[in-house]
């Protein structure tokens, strides 16, 4: 098992958002997670990442063996768990390609593998960037400095593409793309999909699923799963919308 | 984020580098200030009467005068009859003539601030002057320069070898009734460093001069006077540190530029005197009064500056805008971390028609300091066509410090055009986690974010200084995030 994550709670700023969420992402699957605005979608991401004010209250998380709520942010990235932010940050002044190089190099350290230098580097790195459709620009702007949205979104599959992970979540990657760029970013995140690794995507919309055609569905609503399916639960939630999901569930 | 409080506390606790005191004999007048003082140290030196009453007039105005208190900076009052106002190594009678001379503790000093004064081992490319405490022990590649007609020379030697120049320039810039602390620097003053580059000339090398404090209870109150004559350019860097010591030091230095017609000057900062201890207790009371006038047409002058050192900055290099077409800029990264004060900018006054003038502060709050930006741009009637941009911005790290920004703005000409920018932003939690989430360490991450921040100021600085500004900038901040 890839990813356990059992009877989770936690809370932001006193407020309690994840209430008991259960869910296991075995390597070589893909997992999205649908729910309406504010159902913790974001927040079991952020949580996932060790984010530090978002405070765990309950249950555990097992990542790949290891207890992952007791590895400090930078550990869990290195040690193979990826988070595509769903607003990715500027960060001015501070070259794309430095910080991706230096990201590279933090998890290649911790694994015991020699460092790359800037020239094996940047020879990697426009081959993803050919891949992910990028122009050279991206070279020699600072860290997402001015990016569209779109953009951003792109940089962060080609940071995941670089680092390879063995459980990339992706918050809502797919939010403010157009059809051409959807179909990018989705051929990049399919590009990842093998036995070893997994991928969670969090999104609200059926449309990304097409393109990276998921292997579970799971709705998130008020904190918990309500309901989790196969493929054809995300096209049954675009015909229906949310409501008869929450409703069943009452009743 | 990953690093919790107790690594943060030790990461901190790194200490400052060049606190240490060098163990050396000096020659010292007793604290205290009257014209007595004033006279012995003219006397010291050698003076010529001009310059005896100059100091003494700019005494008798200081004494007339009350220490400014409008900066956004809060100390106990000063003393100023517990200073002494004049310490010296001791050294063969009229100063030592060669390197040989030079005591070889001075030497080692230097060395162990990484700025060897040795033939052998100099910085390549660079000439350094070396002040301790109130001289000038020894000036590099004095030869070199002298061929190209470039005098590079302490202060003193200057008024005994220059005195027509000295007499010439001195306190047109910064007059001696400027301000409490330029006053008081006129009647005060012990060495410096002063640079003349004739017609035409590009200096050959980078200037600089390396200001050290050694003794206690001591003020420094050093000059600098630079000159570039028509059509001449030179670049000059100054560089500060002192030992550690419990109790406040003070530091008044007035620096005036002069550019001729079609000159350049470039002045580079990198400040790093004690700032304190971390509870706040000693450090360097940083009272500076820099200003260049671009005298002549097309002249331009550039201030650098990193200040990341003493407990309490109070500075603001200026421009004097009265060439027609002449430039002026200011680029600034000033580090404020644990009880530091910095109340510092610039003045930019267009005279001359069709001035312009950039200034970019870049202010950098950690633990309890208080860092604040003051600039006034003022375009004078007189000035058509000129332009400025300022931009100003502020890093907060953590949640105890503050950041001010006082820009002020007088526009007398309507033919002027005038920008100002600004943003405040927290070193965050964002900025932090994305790294973080990506395997960099947090250590990392905050430098990384901080050089970001900085980068349009450290590609101002000369190449070799860039570097250690870097270093020094990452020092003085490790482990402020928490």
């Amino acid at each position: 098992m890839l990813l356990e994550i059992s009877d989770l709670s936690a809370r932001v700023a006193g407020k309690e958002i994840l209430k008991g969420i259960n869910l296991n992402v075995n390597a070589g699957e893909v997992h999205a997670i649908m729910g309406p605005n504010g159902s913790g979608k974001s927040t079991l991401a952020q949580v996932l990442a060790g984010r530090e004010d978002y405070e765990v209250t309950r249950g555990t998380v097992k990542f790949d063996g290891q207890d992952l709520l007791t590895l400090p942010a930078e550990l869990r990235a290195r040690a193979g768990l990826f988070l595509g932010f769903q607003y990715p940050v500027e960060i001015p002044g501070v070259n794309n390609v430095y910080l991706l190089k230096a990201a590279l190099n933090a998890k290649r350290k911790a694994a015991g593998q020699p460092e790359v230098d800037a020239y094996e580097f940047l020879s990697l790195i426009r081959q993803k960037m050919k891949f992910m459709q990028m122009s050279e620009s991206f070279l020699t702007r600072g860290v997402n400095e001015g990016f569209s949205g779109g953009e951003k979104k792109r940089n962060e599959v080609l940071q995941m593409l670089v680092l390879e992970p063995k459980l990339a979540i992706l918050d809502e990657t797919d939010s403010g793309l157009d059809i051409d760029a959807l179909k990018v970013v989705s051929t990049g995140v399919n590009s990842l999909r093998d036995a070893s690794r997994g991928v969670v995507l969090v999104t609200h919309y059926q449309r990304l699923l097409d393109y990276v055609v998921p292997d579970h569905v799971h709705v998130l609503s008020g904190g918990r799963i309500v309901k989790s399916g196969d493929r054809s639960l995300a096209h049954e939630l675009e015909r229906r919308g949310y409501d008869w999901v929450l409703e069943s569930r009452v009743a | 984020m990953s690093t919790k409080p107790q690594d943060v506390e030790a990461l901190v606790g790194q200490k400052y580098r060049h606190g240490f005191i060098t163990d050396i004999e000096s020659d010292s007048l007793p604290p205290g200030l009257d014209e007595g003082v004033v006279a012995a140290i003219s006397q010291k030196k050698n003076e010529p009467q001009f310059m005896l009453d100059w100091r003494l007039k700019a005494f008798r105005h200081w004494k007339t005068l009350r220490e400014p208190s409008w900066a956004h900076v809060h100390y106990k009052p000063i003393d100023y009859q517990d200073i002494s106002y004049y310490s010296a190594p001791r050294a063969p009678a009229n100063g030592p003539k060669s390197l040989d001379e030079v005591d070889p503790k001075l030497l080692a000093t230097y060395e162990k601030l990484g700025i060897p004064l040795h033939e052998r081992a100099r910085l390549a490319g660079v000439a350094v002057d070396a002040v301790f405490d109130s001289v000038s022990v020894a000036t590099t590649f004095k030869d070199k320069l002298g061929k190209a007609g470039v005098i590079f020379c302490s202060f003193s030697d200057a008024v005994r070898d220059h005195p027509r120049l000295i007499e010439r320039y001195l306190g047109t810039v910064v007059p001696a009734s400027d301000n409490f602390f330029a006053a008081l620097n006129s009647a005060v003053f012990s060495d410096g460093s002063f640079v003349y580059v004739p017609p035409g000339v590009r200096c050959p090398m980078e200037l600089s001069t390396y200001f050290r404090i050694n003794a206690a209870k001591t003020g420094q109150f050093e000059r600098t006077l630079i000159i570039a004559a028509e059509g001449a350019s030179v670049s000059y860097l100054e560089g500060c540190t002192a030992p550690m010591r419990d109790e406040n030091q003070l530091h008044a230095a007035v620096v005036e530029l002069v550019a001729l017609d079609n000159a350049q000057i470039k002045y580079s900062t990198v400040q790093n005197w004690y700032p304190g201890d971390e509870n706040g207790l000693g450090g360097i009371y940083n009272f500076v009064t820099k200003r260049g006038e671009c005298r002549g047409r097309n002249s331009k002058i550039s201030w650098t500056q990193v200040e990341t050192g003493s407990a309490i900055t109070w500075k603001y290099p200026s421009c004097v805008l009265r060439g027609e077409n002449s430039v002026g800029e200011f680029y600034s990264v000033a580090v404020a971390n644990n009880y530091q004060q910095a109340d510092t900018g610039t003045k930019m006054i267009h005279i001359g028609r069709n001035t312009k003038s950039t200034i970019v502060s870049k202010g950098i709050s950690a633990g309890h300091a208080e860092n604040t930006y003051r600039g006034l741009v003022k375009i004078l009637p007189s000035a058509a066509g000129a332009r400025n941009f300022t931009q100003c911005d502020s890093l907060l790290m953590g949640a105890k410090c503050a950041a001010h920004t006082f820009p002020y703005m007088e526009v007398k000409n309507p033919t002027a055009t005038v920008e100002h920018e600004a943003s405040t932003s927290k070193i965050g939690e964002d900025q932090l986690f994305y790294c973080l989430q990506r395997g960099i360490s947090a250590e990392d991450a905050v430098n990384m974010i901080v050089s970001g921040f900085c980068k349009v100021v450290f590609k101002e600085l000369p190449m070799e200084f860039a570097v250690e500004a870097q270093n020094l900038l990452s020092v003085s901040l490790e482990g402020a995030v928490g």
